[in-house]
């Protein structure tokens, strides 16, 4: 979670210890999409109904909990691990616990929200089934937005090239990048209905940058996902 | 309401400039203060100062609640005192600065078992003519933040904007929106706890014992002669290792030697480090300016500090309080740790307050507050005009 949706590639090319050679400024080789923020954000609160109480976990600075309390008067809390994203959700004027999902958020009740949110962060958390876990404690329903992993292109570049993807806007290698996870959307039901006994309620697969419902082969089309997942205790009527 | 002048030659430009401390007499006759404790305390006298201008709506009070040893003076200059030596909290109170007093009226106050113009121990006892000593009753935080909450009456004001303090001070803060829910806007609870741990009341009770075994302690009446000048310096060495963290020391002080190069050899040098030179320096400074029964009255009223107690559990203390709440630690605070802080804030969600906690980064320790105000005034200056924006909307709702 060390990387703030706030964040820009301009930031992190201002990171002295990355050599230029790190970085991939053409685009030969694939790039895994940073999703495109505002349609996430978009997809994000069209289905979050007015007046629920929704935590953000990784939530930057705050931008998408504000428009969840302007737009939908929410009751909204952040949980974020940098000390710049804190202070940003804080002149945003939203609650926000400083936290490190790696450890858990013991400051946060049991099944306090009816939504928890979590977007462009769950590849980046060293312990993504606990995360999940931690979601499922304190929301009734779950919202998380991440890179599809089964795309295509991804697909070919490690078939053909034998190399791992790498993002445009994170300009990492495989050795300091802060996506420590990557999974496809296959890998993701697994987890989620197989293992933590989650009902997926809708799967919004990205294709080209558009949210595409009901999507044919979204597996190997989307470039990221959208999840609406619920959680295992609100399933057993 | 402060006397604020300037002086050209003298104050740096984001100061309050001079400032004087004011008193007020409460709790008159026939109203005295009834304590927790079961006493009766009247009048009472409260030392205070204030910055900047009040509001016409009367909406942008900001009170400070000062920490164990501080005093009403946090800010600006003194006319005819020190003038190398502003107030406690100056880097973080004036004209820009973290509690903005181009924007907001701030007050702050000596704590009522204090003796920095305060009632309290050192203070005459209306009935006997003599000092209170030992018949002075024991005060609770309780007591502190009810006679703070009748000075601000006495000001004219009903609702505080802000309640903000560090250490005991944050104790206040806490204790001031479970006692007035409905009049705090927001509290800002840095370093502190909801109470004291085990640990702390160890320190406090070396301190009590040191002053209370030194001969010239005479069961509390030594007005007028030198007073437990030794116990007094040795609980203050003790507790200031305590506000610093190993790092901060080490970075300061390291095994330097004090004016020599070399090891004396000599078993009764006591300032032969420079950290015992320093230690003993502070001791010597504190007993120039604080009274031991103070001392021991105050560090009484923090070890009984204790929300769950008084409340029945901590989430019960704030359930009807509206106050946004910013909590703040320090991660080399060894003395109000970052797990305590974390106490308060599940607490507080528990009932769905509107919370915010940064743990920040500071080699200082437990000082930290007082030293990196900057740092702190990052959070601060956002958090006050976010409360005070929706505040205003709400009213004009």
């Amino acid at each position: 979670m060390t990387q703030t949706r706030s964040q820009s590639a301009a930031n992190i090319s201002s990171n002295g210890e990355d050599h230029p050679h790190d970085r991939h400024p053409n685009a030969r080789r694939y790039c895994m999409p940073n999703m495109e923020l505002a349609l996430t954000d978009d997809i994000i609160i069209k289905h979050i109904e007015p007046n629920s109480r929704v935590i953000d976990l990784g939530c930057g600075d705050g931008r998408l909990l504000a428009k969840l309390r302007d737009k939908s008067h929410c009751s909204v809390m952040g949980i974020e691990l940098e000390e710049k994203g804190v202070l940003e959700t804080i002149s945003n004027g939203v609650p926000v616990i400083q936290a490190n999902l790696d450890v858990g958020i013991p400051e946060i009740p049991s099944g306090s929200f009816d939504w928890a949110v979590m977007s462009q962060t769950l590849q980046q958390v060293r312990h993504p089934k606990f995360a999940l876990q931690e979601m499922i404690r304190i929301a009734r329903r779950m919202i998380v937005a991440v890179p599809n992993f089964g795309f295509w292109k991804v697909r070919l570049q490690v078939l053909w090239q034998g190399r791992a993807p790498v993002t445009e806007t994170l300009p990492y290698s495989w050795y300091n990048t802060p996506n420590l996870h990557l999974m496809s959307i296959s890998d993701f039901r697994y987890l989620t209905v197989g293992q933590l006994n989650c009902r997926i309620i809708k799967e919004i697969p990205i294709i080209n940058g558009a949210a595409v419902e009901r999507a044919w082969a979204s597996n190997l089309r989307a470039e990221s996902v959208v999840y609406i997942i619920e959680s295992p205790m609100q399933s057993v009527p | 309401m402060a006397t604020e002048t300037t002086d050209p030659f003298q104050i740096p430009n984001n100061s309050v400039g001079f400032v004087e401390t004011q008193t007020a007499t409460l709790f008159e006759p026939p109203h005295p203060l009834e304590t927790q404790g079961g006493s009766r305390l009247g009048p009472i006298q409260v030392a205070y100062e204030t910055y900047g201008t009040l509001s016409e709506a009367r909406d942008n009070v900001i009170f400070i609640c000062h920490a164990l040893t501080g005093d009403a003076h946090a800010a600006g200059y003194h006319e005819n005192g020190d003038r190398k030596k502003p107030g406690w909290w100056e880097d973080f109170v004036g004209p820009g600065k973290g509690l903005d007093t181009d924007k907001y009226f701030v007050v702050c106050a000596n704590v009522l078992g204090g003796c920095m113009g305060t009632t309290g121990p050192g203070a005459l006892n209306p009935e006997t003519g003599d000092h209170y000593s030992l018949e002075f009753p024991v005060v609770t935080i309780n007591d502190i933040v009810r006679v703070h909450h009748e000075l601000l009456r006495y000001l004219g004001i009903d609702k505080v904007l802000a309640v903000v303090g560090g250490s005991l001070g944050g104790m206040q803060a806490l204790e001031w929106t479970a006692s007035y829910p409905h009049d705090v806007g927001a509290a800002i609870v840095i370093a502190s706890a909801a109470n004291v741990s085990a640990q702390s009341i160890a320190f406090n009770t070396v301190g009590r014992r040191a002053i209370l075994a030194d001969p010239q302690f005479q069961e509390g009446r030594f007005y007028g002669d030198q007073g437990p000048r030794y116990g007094l310096a040795l609980a203050r060495m003790l507790a200031h290792i305590t506000y610093l963290s190993e790092a901060s020391i080490e970075m300061k002080f390291g095994r330097r030697l004090q004016d020599t190069d070399k090891l004396t050899y000599n078993l009764l040098k006591e300032t032969e480090f420079q950290i015992e030179s320093y230690l003993h320096y502070q001791g010597r400074r504190f007993v120039e300016r604080f009274d031991a029964n103070s001392y021991l009255y105050l560090t009484k009223a923090m070890d009984y500090f204790n929300i769950t107690e008084s409340y029945g559990s901590l989430a019960t203390a704030w359930k009807d309080s509206t106050a946004r709440f910013l909590v703040a630690s320090y991660d080399t605070d060894w003395l109000f740790t970052t797990s305590q802080s974390k106490e308060i804030v599940t607490a507080l969600n528990a009932t769905g307050r509107h919370v915010s906690f940064i743990e920040f980064k500071s080699p200082y320790g437990h000082d930290s507050f007082l030293i990196e105000c900057d740092q702190l005034a990052a959070a601060v200056r956002p958090f006050l005009e976010q409360t005070y924006a929706s505040l205003k909307q709400k009213k004009t709702q």
